[in-house]
Parts: structure tokens; C-alpha cells; sequence
């Protein structure tokens, strides 16, 4: 069981780690210093909560590991976050819309985690939650001032929106790990969060005048450590410190 | 206003009000409402402390002024960090939000008007530097994550104002 409720742990730390470091990138290049200031404050929230979970999983973990391996020392195919978090910043309509997408479905993560029987996981998301409505609260605000702003924001903002919504149907994936962990009470299904989740971001998008994509095949893979070509990158630049200077500190 | 009662050494208080948030240096951490217990046993301290935001990079900083505040007055201390019951802005105390005022950093609403005040539909929340409520938001997000970014339109100048939690 320890095994499964580590590998549980990764899935919902690693989509905020990756989704953090992406915004990171971002640092100095945001379209204005308050969007800048933003997105990295999110990213700094989100890297909080990874620590608590990785802090926890090298608790439970057998092996002498600390939260740093954990962030910077696995492999690609070890990563267990979702696709649409690796998915690269393009420019501001993608930003925005990969962290709505995103946003949504921690919202009702949060929300449910709270129910676990771990107390550990009840904490993060009683802590977390208050955290996550404020980014979704800045991504869901900018998709309305997009979507209903000019035709260009508009067209650009459809444009991202169609073309990340193929990566919406892993969120609700479920790992042999997950479903073991859902078992025990300690992991929330998330495919109970489906079709709420849909008709929340349904709703954002009308108001926002933007049409809701209409799709058949989806793309997964992520949380069976199977990433896009993207991944490779990303983790390049996150872990080349650590790698090249083993057991550096700040 | 304190939700539960919170258990703080009469020997260490002192001690423990003189050390200040390391962004916000008028508020003292007790004050703050982070320190969460303070026990002493003989010349060994134990402290409690949550952070505001999951994220927050003054926590280390935090621990670690607790712990050479405490060693100078010869107290052996180790410092916990705690996540439940996690932190609200009810915790900072009357004084801390008075200190926050004359920072000049305007301080948490309620959470039905901070709510309205970020929204933008109501301009609630007041201007530290001349008290106008002619103020609007500028960005939810400011220069740390428990701030947001306010003007005021009276006076005209910028202004922080520490997001409501709850």
C-alpha cells in the first residue's frame, strides 16, 4: 500500500511542479509587471504545496530520500503529472488558458481531498484550497476579459483553448495506484469530478463569449509517465543545476 | 480573534514578539498569528509555527530568527512547522492589523466584502495613506503572495493590501 499511496502522492505533486516551473519560466517576461507578479506568485504557491507532498512521500518512502531528490532527480518516465501541465507557455492566451483549464479541476481536487482519511492530505487541501481559488478566480477572469475583449484577444484565446482541450480528458484518469488508494478511502476518484468539472468550465466559456471545443479523441499518457516531447526540456532546465552540482544548495 | 486557544510560554512571549516578519518588519510573528505553541522545558523550546501561504519563503527565515532570538536569551529551541489548522487572516491580532495600517499596508476585510472589494464590484477597502474608500483593485496578485495591489483614487497613490483568508 505504501508503494501505491507514494506513486498517489506524485500524481498530484507533480502536476503542480511542472505546472510551477512553467510559470516560472515566465519570470521577467510576463506582458506587464502585475501579470508577471501573477503567474509567479501562483507558481510560488504551487511549489509550497509541492513541498508539503513530497515531504510527506519521503517520509512514507522506505529509501533515504529528502524533497529536493524527489523535485530534481527523477527520470522523465517517473514524473506522474498530466500532459497539459507540460504543455509550453506559447504565449499569453496558452499561459492563460492551460492555468484555467487546470485551475478548475484543482478547485474540485481540493475540494474533495478534504474528505480523505489521511489527515496529512486533509491539511494540504484545507491549506491549499484557499490558495487555488485565488488562482482560479485570475485565470477565470482572464478568460473572460480575452474572450470578450477584442477580436484578436478572442481569436487567440479560442485558438488555445481548442487546442489544449485535447489534454482535459486525462484529468480524469484513474492509475492502478489511484485506484487502490481510492479503495482505501485515501485518494479522490476523479472520474466522479468529470462532469462537473465540464460544466463549470462550460460556464466561464460562455460568459466569455468563446465557443466550448467539440472533441472526440483525447490525448493521455502522462500519468503513466508516458510525456510529450516537451517534458525533456523542461526537466533539462529544472534539474541541470542538481545534476551537474550533486547535492547543491541555494 | 483566535479560533482556538493558543498556547504561548509567558517566559518566551517576550522573547518571541521581538522577532518581526521578515517582509512585513512592523508585525511581529505573534501578531502575525503564526506561532502556533510555545513550550519550555528547562532551557529547551519548542515552537509551533503554520505558514500563511503554502509557498511562503519567509517560513525558513521565520524558524530560523525564532531559533537565534531564543539562543541568545540561552534558550535551546527547535522550531515545527505545522499545516492544521492552516492560517487565516482572523488570526493577526488587533495591534498586528493596527501595525499594518500606519505601514501603510491596508488590512484584511471580511471575507463576503474582500471578496467584493477583489471582485471589483465595491469599493470597500480603504486607502492607508488618506482612509478614502475611493480605491480600486490593480492586480489580485502583489509584491508578496498574501498581498494584492490597490490605488487610490483620491489621493492617487499605490497602496498593498493583505488578501483576506479564511
Amino acid at each position: 500500500m505504501n508503494n501505491n499511496f507514494i506513486k498517489y502522492l506524485y500524481g498530484i505533486a507533480d502536476n503542480s511542479l511542472i505546472l510551477g516551473q512553467r510559470l516560472g519560466e515566465l519570470t521577467g517576461h510576463a506582458p506587464s509587471l502585475e501579470v508577471d507578479i501573477a503567474l509567479t506568485n501562483i507558481s510560488l504557491d504551487l511549489f509550497g504545496q509541492v513541498r508539503s507532498y513530497f515531504q510527506y512521500a519521503a517520509q512514507l518512502s522506505e529509501d533515504d530520500i529528502t524533497e529536493d531528490d524527489l523535485a530534481f532527480l527523477r527520470t522523465e518516465r517517473e514524473y506522474l503529472n498530466v500532459l497539459l501541465v507540460e504543455q509550453p507557455n506559447t504565449d499569453f492566451a496558452y499561459t492563460i488558458a492551460r492555468q484555467f483549464l487546470f485551475d478548475h479541476f484543482h478547485m474540485l481536487l481540493m475540494t474533495e481531498m478534504q474528505k480523505s482519511k489521511d489527515e496529512t492530505l486533509v491539511a494540504i487541501a484545507k491549506k491549499s484550497i484557499k490558495e487555488v481559488s485565488y488562482h482560479k478566480r485570475f485565470s477565470s477572469d482572464w478568460i473572460k476579459r480575452l474572450g470578450d475583449g477584442t477580436e484578436e484577444s478572442k481569436q487567440r484565446i479560442q485558438k488555445a483553448v481548442n487546442d489544449l482541450w485535447r489534454f482535459t480528458d486525462e484529468l480524469f484518469h484513474t492509475t492502478e495506484a489511484d485506484e487502490a488508494m481510492i479503495k482505501e478511502g485515501i485518494a479522490v476518484d476523479v472520474k466522479m469530478l468529470k462532469d462537473v468539472y465540464y460544466k463549470n468550465v462550460n460556464e466561464v466559456l460562455e460568459t466569455a463569449t468563446l465557443e466550448v471545443p467539440e472533441l472526440k479523441y483525447f490525448q493521455k499518457g502522462g500519468k503513466e509517465g508516458i510525456h510529450s516531447e516537451h517534458m525533456g526540456f523542461l526537466l533539462n532546465d529544472m534539474q541541470y543545476m542538481q545534476r551537474t552540482y550533486p547535492g547543491m544548495k541555494w | 480573534m483566535t479560533e482556538e486557544k493558543v498556547h504561548i510560554n509567558e517566559v518566551l512571549e517576550p522573547i518571541l514578539r521581538q522577532v518581526p516578519d521578515p517582509e512585513i518588519p512592523v508585525l511581529s510573528i505573534l501578531d502575525l498569528g503564526v506561532v502556533r505553541e510555545a513550550i519550555l522545558e528547562g532551557n529547551k523550546a519548542t515552537i509551533k509555527i503554520t505558514p500563511t501561504y503554502s509557498g511562503c519563503p519567509a517560513m525558513d527565515v521565520i524558524g530560523d530568527d525564532i531559533v537565534s532570538a531564543l539562543a541568545k536569551e540561552g534558550y535551546e529551541a527547535k522550531v515545527n512547522l505545522i499545516l492544521a489548522p492552516a492560517w487565516s487572516t482572523n488570526w493577526i491580532t488587533e495591534r498586528g492589523r493596527k501595525a499594518l495600517e500606519d505601514y501603510g499596508i491596508a488590512a484584511p476585510l471580511e471575507e463576503s466584502a474582500d471578496k467584493k472589494a477583489l471582485l471589483g464590484e465595491e469599493k470597500i477597502v480603504k486607502c492607508p495613506q488618506c482612509k478614502s474608500t475611493n480605491t480600486h483593485l490593480v492586480s489580485q496578485f502583489g509584491s508578496t503572495a498574501c498581498k494584492a495591489l490597490f490605488k487610490c483614487d483620491n489621493c492617487e497613490e499605490p497602496f498593498d493590501y493583505f488578501k483576506c483568508l479564511i
